[in-house]
């Protein structure tokens, strides 16, 4: 009936949608565009396996109208792993099995991508209280905790050895 | 059942403009900030189609200034970009504790404090904090500008002082002076990501004798409405907020509030860590206010 068009960017790439004003980021995402890395949990902003970022914010698809996103930027799930292979956090969450189900496993990346961007070392804490907003039912959590430590420290010694001081 | 419609105004005079038309024609709109609570009601209590008004792309929604004397946030701001400012951290201490208890991080991507205040839910985290710090809420409507108390805007279970075509613009703030600070504390059965049980702001100023020389306190999620207690702020100034002071500000907490019983906590409970809530807000004010 009243589509609305959208033109935005997703993972560095223009695109156009139609979609209802109603309509979530998170459902155009899985439902328009094919994208169904983005994962629908509780559809009301709790789970947090629907995260995406939202012009480098991390957000909660569900709770966005997909009409929001005119000249945004949204990452989700599929802008992570470059021709190179696996994001060093994905690697990471596979060599600590920081997952089971796998439905939490996308929004984790994404929280996790957003959290060491802007805190690089993280303590457990900060980790914990960060990722509050992402449920997952499987794993108990500390093997994820694990993964993102790992990953931290591993980020963080790569920025080391990149850095003219280290040579 | 008529469909939905989102618009997205470029200035406050085009909100109003859409609300006032809406409004004279009987059709319904509804304001967008952050989304966390509209977009939970469009898809659980309240599915009505109706014209979405966002508003985050009005610059002067956006608007954070913090000026030598006021502080104004503008009713868009996010919850997450107040969180990152330091110097509003300083001056209001409390307030920004109870952005910051607003949901998970992505929560707070979004969430703004005016949509909190909108929303005019009992247990809404930050109602408590702007009412003692004063804030008086800057309103656009058909008529132009008008300022409500932040006590007087919300007017009972999720309703507002907000009349047809009207709007809220953002929340004016005076800076403490060095001896006066805010607090806030909940109540919630876990440590994240749930709904104040009860809860307690307080804002107190002191003497250079460490006298308290003015004070407000206002309880949560233990009345229909967030409410001030005068006779707490009784209680303490005069004092230098001991322990006995506390207490007394505590017991009349307590008495104000008129909870209910729910799954959160019997209404006897509440009553009682209210009590418990400001005592120990009450501390962390004042040793903010003379630390
Ligand atoms: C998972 C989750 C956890 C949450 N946790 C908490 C919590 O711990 N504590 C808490 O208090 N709340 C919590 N909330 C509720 C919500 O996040 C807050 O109330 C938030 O501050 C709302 O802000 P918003 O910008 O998203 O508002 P919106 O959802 O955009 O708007 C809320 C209401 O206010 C109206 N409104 C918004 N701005 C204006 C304006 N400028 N003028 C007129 N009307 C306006 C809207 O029409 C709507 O009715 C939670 C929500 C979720 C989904």
């Amino acid at each position: 009936m009243s589509k609305v068009q959208v033109s935005t960017s997703i993972n560095e790439e223009t695109i156009e949608f139609l979609c209802e004003p109603e309509q979530t980021l998170l459902d155009v995402l899985r439902e328009n565009l094919g994208k169904t890395g983005t994962k629908e949990g509780c559809a009301t902003g709790d789970c947090g396996a629907c995260s995406v970022l939202l012009n480098g914010r991390l957000v909660c698809s569900c709770l966005v109208l997909a009409v929001e996103c005119q000249d945004a930027e949204v990452t989700t799930i599929e802008g992570i792993a470059t021709d190179q292979g696996l994001h060093p956090i994905q690697q990471k969450f596979l060599e600590h099995a920081a997952l089971q189900c796998g439905i939490c496993t996308p929004g984790y990346i994404i929280a996790t991508k957003a959290l060491l961007e802007k805190i690089p070392n993280p303590d457990e804490q900060t980790i914990r209280y960060w990722l509050a907003g992402n449920l997952c039912r499987c794993t108990g959590y500390d093997k994820i905790v694990r993964a993102v430590q790992d990953v931290a420290t591993e980020l963080a010694s790569e920025v080391r050895d990149a850095s003219p001081e280290a040579q | 059942m008529g469909s939905y419609a989102y618009v997205a105004p470029g200035t406050v005079a085009e909100a109003v403009a859409v609300l006032q038309d809406h409004a004279s024609r009987n059709k319904r709109a509804q304001v967008l900030a952050g989304g966390t609570d509209v977009l939970v009601q469009m898809r659980t209590m309240d599915r009505e189609p109706r014209t979405i008004v966002d508003i985050k792309t009005i610059e002067e929604m956006n608007r954070l200034d913090i000026g030598a004397e006021q502080t104004y946030i503008g009713a868009a701001v996010a919850s997450a970009i107040l969180n990152e400012n330091d110097t509003l951290r300083g001056l209001f201490p409390g307030l920004l504790e109870a952005a910051e208890l607003i949901g998970s991080t992505q929560i707070q991507g979004r969430a703004s404090i005016g949509g909190n205040l909108c929303n005019a839910s009992p247990a809404g985290d930050t109602i408590p904090a702007l009412i003692v710090n004063a804030a008086v809420c800057v309103i656009a409507g058909p008529a132009g500008e008008r300022e409500l108390a932040a006590e007087d805007f919300v007017t009972g279970v999720g309703t507002n002082a907000l009349a047809a075509g009207e709007l809220l613009l953002g929340i004016r703030l005076d800076n403490p002076s060095a001896k006066t600070r805010d607090a806030y504390l909940r109540f919630i059965p876990r440590t994240e990501m749930d709904i104040a049980v009860a809860g307690c702001g307080l804002r107190l100023s002191f003497d250079d004798s460490g006298i308290c020389t003015a004070a407000r306190a206002a309880i949560g999620a233990v009345a229909p409405t967030v409410l001030l207690v005068p006779a707490a702020a009784e209680a303490l100034v005069g004092s230098k907020v001991d322990d006995a002071a506390l207490a007394a500000a505590g017991a009349a907490c307590s008495a104000a509030s008129s909870p209910i019983t729910d799954k959160r906590g019997t209404a006897d409970y509440r009553r009682k860590i209210v009590a418990v809530l400001c005592r120990r807000a009450g501390a962390i004010a004042r040793d903010r206010a003379l630390g």
